[in-house]
């Protein structure tokens, strides 16, 4: 009785024959494997996120994440607009223009590490990243 | 007492049966005695017990401020909670004492919640196992429970029970493990993958992820501002539906929730359900799924035809692409909102003194780990200028062709899909952390991630024991906006698979049950 009930349903499926397992792959649409970053982009990448890579494990991290992400490519998307939102049928809600709440500078300068008065203390800033020769980063031996 | 529903003890509390404070100190009491399952980070056992004795007065003068008076509840350490430290289980805001309320909190604690602590995490909601915060894994209840206990093969004597517990599943795990332990009544998780339908399945609870836009996400601390929501997890669908009724409504201070009016609701007992259409979708039968859930999603389907529901078979055909849509969509919102953790006005910062950006390079370095750094920089590749319409208006194209594919299902008639949560039942730890975070959850988000693309309401309800004797769920996938039905859809299958209550087995000291919990015959 069982294998009848779970043969009726499965039939109708029509069961994907390659793995799957998130990595991708289906057949004859399937791009060419990316080329490799260049370190100058992962260079570029550690400036503008400010978030450094670590180690080749950080690197190849990333190799996979674009890899994957290629397989977007096979589908269509010709004339569909992107979406930013699942509520974009909706307005936007708007309200009044009233100082509700505020004075709460006490609490806010609570939780900095250095402060002065009532004033959150920097380093000083306009000086950029030091470049990646100059730089201890993974990236250097690359 | 604890074994108790969320309802049940309501009455209980109002009854005069059991007293705020009482509840409060078995509930601390268990989660001291559960210290093992790492499921709490934080216990504010101060404030709780005021918050306790604050309800016992109002019950003493007959005024409960309503069905939440009193109940203890746990909260996920991603949400911001007053005086409380929220860390997001990352060494980046180690020490932070927020100071406000996220509104969620802040709701239930005027219904007169008692919150008893914030629940472990995978560091900032990232991953699907609980197992990368700075504090540890979370442990799954079950693996400590007489029902896996039975099931699993002594392998030899030297491997001590200590190395074979499970995964609770992320990211939401220390919320679900704390619901199944009996430590709370409730708890808020978070959901922008399925963090927390993945951990209600594996730990046996309840896990609704209510529609985008209906609870506030004021005090969250963001993933993926579009596709992020409170979650709630409870032991059954009653007490979610009481949960949601307190968490829902406009908030003025998230503009992403809608303003129509919202009415709490209660669940009716459906009995009759030939006017229910289901939808099997086919695409959910992906290779990866344990025969054990395949045959447990079929009895389902055959559980509602043979009660008279009709049941069809629909398509979702860019369900395969949505794993990859919501990584690139995900990584790229990541990487803006991590963007904020800089140091300078809370949180971690680092000794650097430099200048501004070493400062900022630096204290990033030190907070995040791994899993949050790689999705940072992974995010921050699709964001690049030459990479932005190849990857990230892409992925935004192919979210509509996904969030369409829905609007035509449920157009066609179908009132709710039932589907799979998880591929399996949950994975011993040691087995899971052989491959890394990202591979895991690309593994485990994809039946529940494509409901947070659409933005639609979908629930994990507890079905049946697998084969080694630990929890597996099926989901419920609803209209927008239409959680009353699709609880009420909920509600019906749970009363028909009677899910058994887990049998713990470590605690001891902490079975004072008000309530006999009958063995009824489960659904496998």
């Amino acid at each position: 009785m069982r294998a009848l009930a779970l043969a009726r349903w499965v039939r109708a499926w029509r069961v994907p024959a390659r793995g799957h397992s998130g990595h991708g792959g289906h057949g004859a649409h399937r791009p060419p494997p990316q080329q490799k970053v260049s370190v100058e982009v992962l260079d570029h990448l550690e400036h503008l996120a400010l978030v450094d890579f670590r180690d080749s494990e950080g690197v190849e991290r990333l190799q996979k994440a674009i890899e994957f992400a290629d397989q977007l490519h096979e589908v269509n998307t010709d004339g569909v607009e992107p979406m930013d939102s699942v509520l974009e049928d909706r307005c936007l809600y708007l309200r009044e223009d009233d100082v509700t709440e505020g004075n709460c500078t006490k609490e806010l300068l609570q939780n900095a590490r250095e402060k002065v008065e009532e004033y959150f203390v920097a380093p000083p800033g306009n000086i950029p990243l030091p470049k990646l020769e100059e730089r201890d980063t993974f990236l250097q031996g690359s | 007492m604890l074994r108790a529903s969320l309802r049940q003890v309501s009455a209980a509390l109002k009854e005069g049966r059991v007293t705020p404070t009482e509840l409060c100190q078995q509930c601390l009491s268990l989660i001291k005695g559960t210290k093992f399952l790492n499921a709490y980070i934080t216990i504010a056992e101060e404030t709780a017990l005021k918050q306790a004795e604050a309800s016992e007065e109002r019950y003493k003068r007959g005024q409960p401020l309503g069905v939440l008076d009193g109940i203890p509840i746990a909260v996920k350490d991603n949400f911001n909670t007053a005086g409380i430290e929220t860390t997001c289980a990352s060494n980046m805001l180690r020490g932070y004492i927020s100071p406000y309320n996220a509104t969620v909190v802040q709701k239930l604690l005027d219904q007169g919640a008692v919150l008893l602590g914030k629940t472990n995490l995978d560091e900032f909601a990232m991953g699907s196992g609980s197992t990368d915060g700075v504090f540890g894994p979370v442990r799954n209840p079950w693996s400590y429970s007489r029902q896996y206990k039975e099931k699993s093969v002594p392998k030899s004597h030297s491997e001590d029970k200590e190395s074979n517990w499970v995964i609770t599943g992320g990211s939401s795990g220390g919320s679900a493990a704390a619901v199944s332990s009996f430590t709370c009544f409730a708890a808020l998780g978070s959901d922008t993958g399925g963090s927390t339908r993945n951990p209600a399945a594996h730990c046996g609870v309840v896990g609704l992820k209510p529609t985008y836009g209906l609870i506030s996400r004021h005090g969250l601390i963001p993933l993926v501002n579009s596709m992020d929501v409170p979650g709630i997890l409870t032991r059954c669908v009653d007490d979610a539906a009481v949960v949601l009724g307190s968490l829902a409504g406009h908030d003025p201070k998230d503009s992403t929730t809608i303003q129509d009016n919202f009415k709490p609701f209660e669940l009716p007992n459906l009995t009759d359900v030939s006017k229910l259409s289901i939808g099997i979708p086919k695409e959910y039968h992906v290779p990866g799924l344990s025969g054990e859930i395949l045959a447990l999603w079929s009895k389902a389907a055959d559980l509602f035809q043979n009660a008279g529901a009709k049941v069809v078979e629909v398509t979702l055909p860019h369900t395969r692409y949505s794993i990859v849509c919501y990584h690139v969509l995900c990584t790229a919102e990541v990487a803006s909102n991590m963007a904020r953790f800089d140091g300078l006005e809370y949180g971690h910062r680092s000794d650097m003194n430099e200048s501004t950006e070493s400062m900022y390079a630096a204290t990033r370095r030190e907070g995040f780990n791994d899993v949050v750094r790689g999705r940072i920089l992974s995010g921050s590749y699709f964001l690049l200028k030459q990479n932005y319409e190849k990857y990230f208006v892409k992925a935004q194209k192919v979210r509509r062709l996904i969030a369409n594919d829905f609007v035509k299902v449920f157009r066609s008639g179908v009132d709710v899909l039932l589907t799979p949560t998880t591929l399996s039942d949950a994975a011993p730890y040691k087995e899971f952390i052989k491959e890394d975070n990202r591979t895991r959850s690309a593994q485990n988000d994809i039946l529940t991630q494509a409901a947070n693309m659409a933005g639609l309401p979908a629930i994990n309800v507890p079905t049946a024991l697998s084969e080694r004797g630990l929890p597996v769920g099926l989901q419920f996938i609803g209209r927008s906006f239409q959680e009353q039905q699709l609880l009420t859809v909920a509600k019906w299958f749970e009363k028909q698979v009677q899910f058994p209550m887990i049998q713990l087995e470590e605690v001891k000291g902490h079975d004072r049950d008000v309530f006999q919990h009958k063995k009824s015959a489960s659904f496998s």
